[in-house]
């Protein structure tokens, strides 16, 4: 598909995505603005605060974004996922060049401009109003200009707690190998922090002594673009909530909704939306809350923010509930289910039927002309060679330390730890030689990639499964029951394909095997 | 109060800031109608003395009084707002036009518009500045001696009996200067204000005060008329005198 192609196809997705990460940014701005600014001016007027305020801000923008949503998942009213969490996380990021721009500003004003104020008798509130702002005004513009195109970046990121934004494609555009996705996500938050940057700057300058002539007319092309992103934001929704009535006028009214959430890669929301038109043909209202990074899938689950996600008995077991990986599968199946109603009060749906479990991947060409079948074939040969793993497998228990020990691997370099997505795309061009994916992968064939052998039963079972709270189990149960051994791992990677390889939307796919089965 | 002959008066005052003594013991008052000169050099402590008599700093010890009362009883705005006060480059606000900077202690007031315009075109006129010319202009785009004229407008504008003014020609060219200088002492004289005027230039001071007071050290060394200066024995008043007669 060209990307022209990509854009006529997928318009209203993007201005949809473009409008939310407006929305976004321009209310986290909003918020810190509201908060730092008269913060800022207390620091010029208590110095004694500046150390500890300004030293929070700074502590809040060392945090990596990713780390400040999660953290912010479990805190109430405030947290949770979703846009408002986005929302919150982006304003603490954007709060420090809003404080610090207020209080430079202000204290470098010249000192005889501040005694000629009071000596003409100002009250300190007439100060700030007549003097102090309009002539700080430049500075704080920039720190809010700043603020504004950091927001633009991070916000990106906030895809991952289920907040929408063109962070969406970003995300999509590496899982699914799909550039069109990457370069669209990619290039409109580029122009959106163009833009807002421009706007900015255009008021900013309208406010420098000096510049009185273009005042007016800088001002104007600033707020008008402004005003113009703000309008996207607006009628752009307007816009996607008509296209969506259709489907809203659908609902039915049975009073149920049900909160339906996946993880961040292809074959959880293909699960998931599986799922959701399931419980949709049953009569329930179903909220999509879908590519959840991390563990925040679970973390949101035990808030209470959704009710129901894929998950595999291996992650749960060695993962979540921290125990030592075992191969049997209805053992690890057992054990994990009635460890996850004891502990956390959740219920695991039956088996799906196949397993996702880790595969060692390799290029298709190494494997042939080396003759490599299995893992252990690869061991004498591979000590120059280049690995990759995402950060899930170099964390966890089961993943490369005890994978490394088994096998006897002795790697000369110290192994890529990168985006798991991205490893395979690096195998493919020659840049890894070995990595781990997972199994029912369609980018595996796709990418002409050949899955060793585990041929010393290293790997835990994954066996696709839903985790649920336990007051929605009994709602679920029909649906649990419709998919208990209902897809097999051949299935499986066939969606996993149509969604990465041939572009399709997973509702589609979903909607297709629902047809089929 | 009005009535009264003496309208600022120092008394015992001492300010020290940090455990540093910067004034010590001054005694003073000026006249209704006067023109009080500080005289001496950087660090001597005129300044200070000046930012008392607006509370722009309180005393350590002793009193100052304005109008008869202690700077200290009543509010530092109320009592800023009915004293003018120029310093060094008139201290305009850099974002304001020049009728905008002169009719601000108005505007402070709660003034009507008309009243205000009027008023500031009158100010400029008075300090040599053609409204026409000069009202919309920025600080930034007036010479040093304009914006000068522009900070005596500002004080002058809301019509209080005392000036205050710190050093405000020292950073002039000498033609500059003394064109403004002569025009200021005209001003003062056709208005009747009372001023005090800070200065470290003994030509400034001869030619402006009424009466000189000569600092040295955060005190009061020497206090009497242009005359009686000139004929001072006080080795630092013939120090000072022997610049001029170069």
């Amino acid at each position: 598909m060209s990307f022209l192609d990509f854009i006529t196809a997928n318009w209203r997705e993007l201005i949809m995505l473009t409008r939310e990460h407006i929305a976004i940014v321009m209310l986290s701005t909003a918020f810190a603005v509201v908060l730092g600014l008269p913060l800022g001016v207390l620091l010029t007027r208590v110095r004694a605060l500046q150390a500890p305020v300004l030293g929070f801000a700074n502590v809040m923008q060392t945090v990596p974004s990713l780390a400040l949503f999660g953290l912010l998942i479990p805190i109430p009213f405030i947290g949770g996922i979703g846009a408002r969490t986005a929302v919150i996380a982006l304003a603490l990021y954007a709060l420090l060049p809003v404080i610090r721009n207020t209080v430079t500003g202000i204290l470098g004003i010249d000192p005889k401009i501040r005694e000629a104020a009071d000596a003409m008798g100002m009250t300190g509130a007439e100060r700030l109003r007549l003097v102090e702002l309009p002539l700080a005004a430049p500075v704080i513009l920039t720190g809010i200009r700043v603020a504004v195109v950091i927001s633009v970046g991070v916000a990106t990121v906030a895809a991952a707690v289920g907040a929408g934004g063109l962070g969406t494609y970003i995300f999509r555009g590496l899982r699914q190998n799909d550039n069109n996705l990457l370069i669209a996500g990619a290039v409109a938050s580029a122009l959106l922090a163009l833009l807002f940057d421009l706007a900015l700057g255009q008021i900013e300058r309208s406010f420098t002594i000096g510049e009185r002539t273009k005042r007016t007319s800088r001002r104007i092309i600033g707020l008008g673009i402004a005003g113009a992103l703000a309008a996207v934001a607006v009628v752009g929704g307007l816009l996607v909530s008509q296209a969506n009535l259709g489907r809203a006028g659908e609902l039915p009214a049975s009073g149920e909704r049900i909160v339906v959430g996946s993880k961040d890669f292809t074959e959880s929301i293909i699960l998931a939306e599986i799922l959701t038109q399931l419980l949709e043909g049953e009569g329930f209202a179903v909220e999509r809350q879908f590519e959840l990074g991390g563990n925040l899938p679970h973390d949101s689950l035990l808030a209470g923010k959704i009710d129901v996600y894929p998950e595999y008995t291996g992650t749960a077991f060695t993962a979540i509930l921290k125990r030592d990986p075992i191969t049997d599968p209805e053992v690890v199946y057992r054990e994990t289910a009635g460890s996850y109603e004891r502990e956390f009060g959740l219920v695991l749906s039956p088996p799906l039927g196949f397993a996702n479990d880790f595969a060692i991947l390799i290029r298709g060409d190494v494997a042939r002309l080396q003759r490599l079948r299995t893992i252990s074939d690869t061991v004498p040969v591979s000590r120059d060679w280049q690995a990759g793993f995402g950060q899930d497998f170099m964390s966890r228990a089961d993943g490369y330390p005890g994978f490394v020990r088994a096998y006897g691997f002795a790697f000369a370099r110290q192994p890529r730890e990168m985006d798991l997505s991205l490893t395979y795309r690096a195998l493919a061009a020659g840049e890894l030689d070995i990595i781990a994916g997972n199994s029912t992968d369609g980018l595996i064939s796709a990418l002409d990639l050949f899955q060793l052998q585990d041929d010393r039963r290293y790997f835990p079972p994954y066996e696709a499964v839903f985790v649920a709270r336990r007051d929605k189990a009994e709602l679920l149960r029909p649906a649990f029951e419709r998919l208990r051994n209902a897809i097999s791992t051949e299935e499986m990677r066939k969606m996993n394909l149509e969604v990465d390889g041939n572009k399709r939307q997973p509702r589609e796919v979903a909607a297709e095997w629902l047809r089929e089965n | 109060m009005s009535e009264s002959r003496t309208i600022v008066s120092f008394r015992d005052v001492a300010f020290e800031v940090a455990g540093v003594r910067i004034l010590e013991g001054v005694n003073l008052s000026v006249a209704r109608g006067e023109t009080l000169v500080l005289l001496g050099e950087s660090g001597c402590g005129k300044t200070t003395t000046l930012k008392l008599i607006n509370r722009l700093i309180e005393p350590t010890e002793g009193e100052v009084l304005v109008n008869g009362g202690s700077t200290m009883a009543v509010d530092a705005v109320e009592l800023r707002r009915g004293i003018g006060y120029v310093l060094q480059e008139g201290g305009l606000f850099p974002h304001m036009t020049a009728a905008e900077n002169v009719g601000l202690p108005l505007r402070l007031a709660g003034r009507d518009r008309a009243l205000i315009e009027g008023r500031v075109a009158e100010m400029l006129e008075l300090v040599g500045l053609d409204p026409e010319r000069f009202a919309a202009r920025f600080p930034h785009e007036l010479s040093g001696g304009q914006r000068q004229r522009l900070g005596v407008a500002r004080a002058l504008v809301a019509d209080p009996d005392l000036l205050l003014l710190d050093e405000p020609f020292g950073a002039l060219d000498a033609l500059t200067r003394a064109a403004l200088q002569q025009e200021f002492a005209r001003i003062v004289r056709e208005l009747g204000k009372t001023v005090v005027f800070v200065t470290h230039d003994l030509h400034e001071a001869m030619l402006l005060g009424s009466r000189i007071a000569l600092m040295d050290k955060g005190r009061v060394v020497f206090l009497g008329t242009p005359e009686e200066f000139a004929a001072s024995p006080l080795p630092l008043a013939r120090a000072y005198l022997e610049t001029v007669a170069l």
